[in-house]
């Protein structure tokens, strides 16, 4: 093989992974926009909140430890101890069930009914919420995470690939980041265990009751609160998947609530109401991103274009297909 | 008792359709208006003009731009940063490609080029609805901040990448530039802002904004009964975008004078404009207003009480500022969908009655 094609491909594995992480914030939406037909656009900035939280946990900081010192005059910052990494993920956990709890109690249940529209706008209001609270409570400073997934590059990987290249050619093997690969591994796992948990478990039927038909579900005697909180509390867990993956790949930062716009246009792609359409639309956006700025974007356009591309191929796409790569076709009626 | 319909007898056609039919409204317009003319000018100072004043005045027009788009026609857009970002370039490159041309005709011009822009991103519209639509209006806005930041003919090939207002005088006053007065300044922005939302008040309620408004309430309905989705969709976006063009340019050139794209135009714009027209009230022009006013003072007076008496960093106010932010646009959607506009009508209503509800 050549090394220009081997480069090519590496481009296209590393946009594959890219997309698995996108599918994964993507998914967080799917799962809340299914159940509660609200377009949830604090996912990313849930994301950041549960990887501020484990961080917060892991580290021992002392939550409000500015707010407090403001106030009080004091100077605490870290209790001193330090929670191992299963143990802050329980407990993150736990914050995010919290929190499931009091947006459906708070926020949603005074809702009910409102414009599509008007709930997606609650929810930007949320983010802006939360950004502010996650910030206040555990600082916003850059940190690190680190839950013991390996990272770095794979040797592995570079030695195989290496020997793939054609004989004479300059060629010294595929970059792969091992992060990358387990972000994957658990990407998969985590998809495959909520397939099941909806196919096979009776609140996972449940659920999907209340995705079909509300009215419906609820004159079986499904409660809608329940349900929401449970879906919410869902996407928070994805929200800390995804919070460990891009946190321990690039720091908890306030970008790492970015992703979640990232995410929209791979929704748009795969239609807002299909869990296998947002893993698809994720590793299209993925690679397609980062094969374009590879052969169009650096050569010819200047580069950085991965920060439109997912956006102007989600708006070419929707204008030949509204609902998307597998939504449900949309019917319009006065 | 200090409000009241009653009384107002109109003998006119032209008296029956004026801006304000009521005799109350007008005489708060006209007292509002003689003291922002009249009175304002004379005591304003360099921080209230640069911290209260200007912002307010730039982010109203651009909140009317996008109240007119959201608020009338019912499309959502978050490219309001983007729009933005065209104004303040077309200015920046008619200014230096006609050091003649009249600054105040330099930012009619970036108003109708940004419409132009702004139509031709408003096109998907006639197939996408909803938040579609939002997501496909993010394109407009990395796009183009994309665009200004990497195609180095916006920026005059300079080397910083910023763009600079050079000065440019009106009336023998400098508008732009170091040396403008913080009166003119003031005045400028002024005068656009009344003309745009005289403009504004009297679009919405004509043929046009009836059309707009009939594509909001349930667009197929609309279309069956007549009205052109095409033609009001798009009118709507070039109407909101050459205000919101307005607004950019007269940011870049009077407010602040050098720019760095992402970080004056970036998507953080788009919701700040969006989140004026929530809380001030979705197609109102005076909610806009009251909005823009809203989030323009909302920090100033969390930095005045926080930094300044209680002597908290400015970071925790900033934080604060977000909460605070978020709360009341969940706030305002749970309990007054129609913002400050309502309570401002509901005002009305009570004071039609005071001091004597019975």
């Amino acid at each position: 093989m050549s090394a220009d094609f081997l480069n090519l491909l590496e481009v296209a594995i590393n946009g594959l992974m890219a997309g698995v992480l996108y599918s994964l914030v993507a998914l967080g939406f799917v799962l809340i926009f299914k159940a509660s037909g609200v377009f949830n656009y604090a996912q990313g900035v849930m994301a950041l909140f549960a990887a501020q939280t484990l961080v917060g946990i892991q580290t021992g900081q002392v939550p409000f430890a500015h707010l407090i010192n403001a106030i009080f005059g004091t100077e605490v910052h870290y209790f001193g101890w330090n929670v191992p990494a299963l143990l802050a993920i329980l407990f993150t956990v736990l914050v995010m069930i919290l929190f499931a709890w009091i947006v459906v109690k708070v926020i949603l249940v005074r809702l009910v009914g409102q414009e599509p529209i008007i709930l997606f706008m609650a929810t930007i209001g949320l983010a802006y919420f939360m950004e502010g609270f996650g910030d206040m409570m555990w600082n916003s400073e850059v940190k690190r995470l680190d839950v013991g997934i390996p990272s770095g590059g794979s040797f592995w990987i570079e030695d195989v690939t290496v020997q793939w290249a054609a004989e004479g050619e300059r060629y010294f093997g595929m970059y792969v980041d091992v992060l990358d690969i387990w972000a994957t591994v658990i990407a998969v796992a985590l998809v495959a265990s909520l397939a099941a948990f909806a196919q096979y478990t009776k609140p996972g039927r449940a659920m999907r009751a209340v995705a079909d038909d509300p009215t419906a579900a609820l004159s079986v005697g499904i409660s809608l609160n329940k349900i929401w909180i449970m879906v919410w509390s869902l996407a928070g867990f994805v929200a800390i998947v995804a919070g460990i993956m891009w946190g321990a790949k690039s720091g908890v930062q306030f970008s790492l609530s970015l992703i979640a716009l990232k995410a929209l246009p791979v929704l748009m792609l795969g239609g807002f109401t299909s869990i296998s359409g947002a893993i698809v639309g994720g590793l299209i956006i993925g690679v397609g991103e980062k094969l374009f700025e590879y052969l169009i974007g650096v050569p010819f356009l200047g580069g950085a274009t991965e920060n439109w591309f997912a956006y102007v191929l989600a708006l070419i796409f929707l204008v030949f297909r509204p609902q998307g790569l597998f939504g449900e076709k949309i019917i319009e009626r006065v | 008792m200090f409000y009241r319909e009653a009384g107002d007898f109109k003998t006119t056609y032209a008296a029956d359709q004026q801006t304000f039919p009521i005799l109350f409204d007008r005489r708060t317009y006209y007292i509002v208006l003689a003291i922002a003319l009249g009175v304002m000018p004379f005591v304003v100072t360099d921080y209230i003009t640069n911290a209260i004043l200007l912002p307010f005045l730039i982010y109203a027009i651009a909140a009317i731009g996008l109240n007119i788009l959201t608020g009338y026609c019912g499309q959502v857009s978050l490219g309001t940063g983007g729009f933005m970002a065209v104004g303040a370039y077309a200015t920046y490159k008619l200014m230096t490609g006609f050091p003649d041309l009249n600054i105040a005709i330099i930012v009619v011009l970036s108003g109708f080029i940004t419409a132009g822009v702004g139509v031709l991103f408003g096109l998907p519209s006639l197939r996408i609805k909803g938040f579609y639509l939002a997501v496909a209006t993010l394109a407009a806005q990395f796009f183009l901040v994309w665009m200004f930041n990497k195609v180095s003919w916006f920026y005059n090939y300079s080397a910083s990448g910023q763009i600079n207002a050079p000065e440019r005088t009106m009336l023998g006053q400098p508008v732009t530039g170091a040396e403008t007065e913080p009166w003119v300044a003031y005045l400028f922005c002024l005068a656009f802002l009344i003309v745009l939302a005289v403009i504004a008040r009297n679009l919405t309620r004509g043929r046009i904004g009836r059309s707009w408004m009939a594509i909001r309430d349930m667009d197929i309905a609309a279309e069956i009964i007549g009205v052109n989705p095409l033609w009001s969709k798009l009118s709507a976006f070039a109407v909101s975008s050459f205000f919101v063009g307005v607004s950019g340019s007269l940011f870049f050139a009077v407010y602040l004078g050098a720019v760095e794209v992402g970080e004056a135009f970036g998507i953080q714009k788009s919701f700040l404009v969006l989140f004026m027209i929530i809380i001030g009230g979705l197609g109102s022009i005076f909610g806009s207003l009251a909005g823009a006013a809203f989030m323009v003072l909302l920090p100033v007076v969390l930095k005045l009480v926080m930094v300044d008496s209680l002597g908290w960093p400015t970071d925790l106010a900033a934080h604060f500022n977000f909460i605070v932010v978020g709360a009341l646009i969940v706030a305002f959607l749970i309990f007054e969908p129609h913002g400050l506009a309502q309570l401002w009508r509901i005002a009305k209503e009570k004071l039609r009655l005071w001091p004597f509800p019975h």
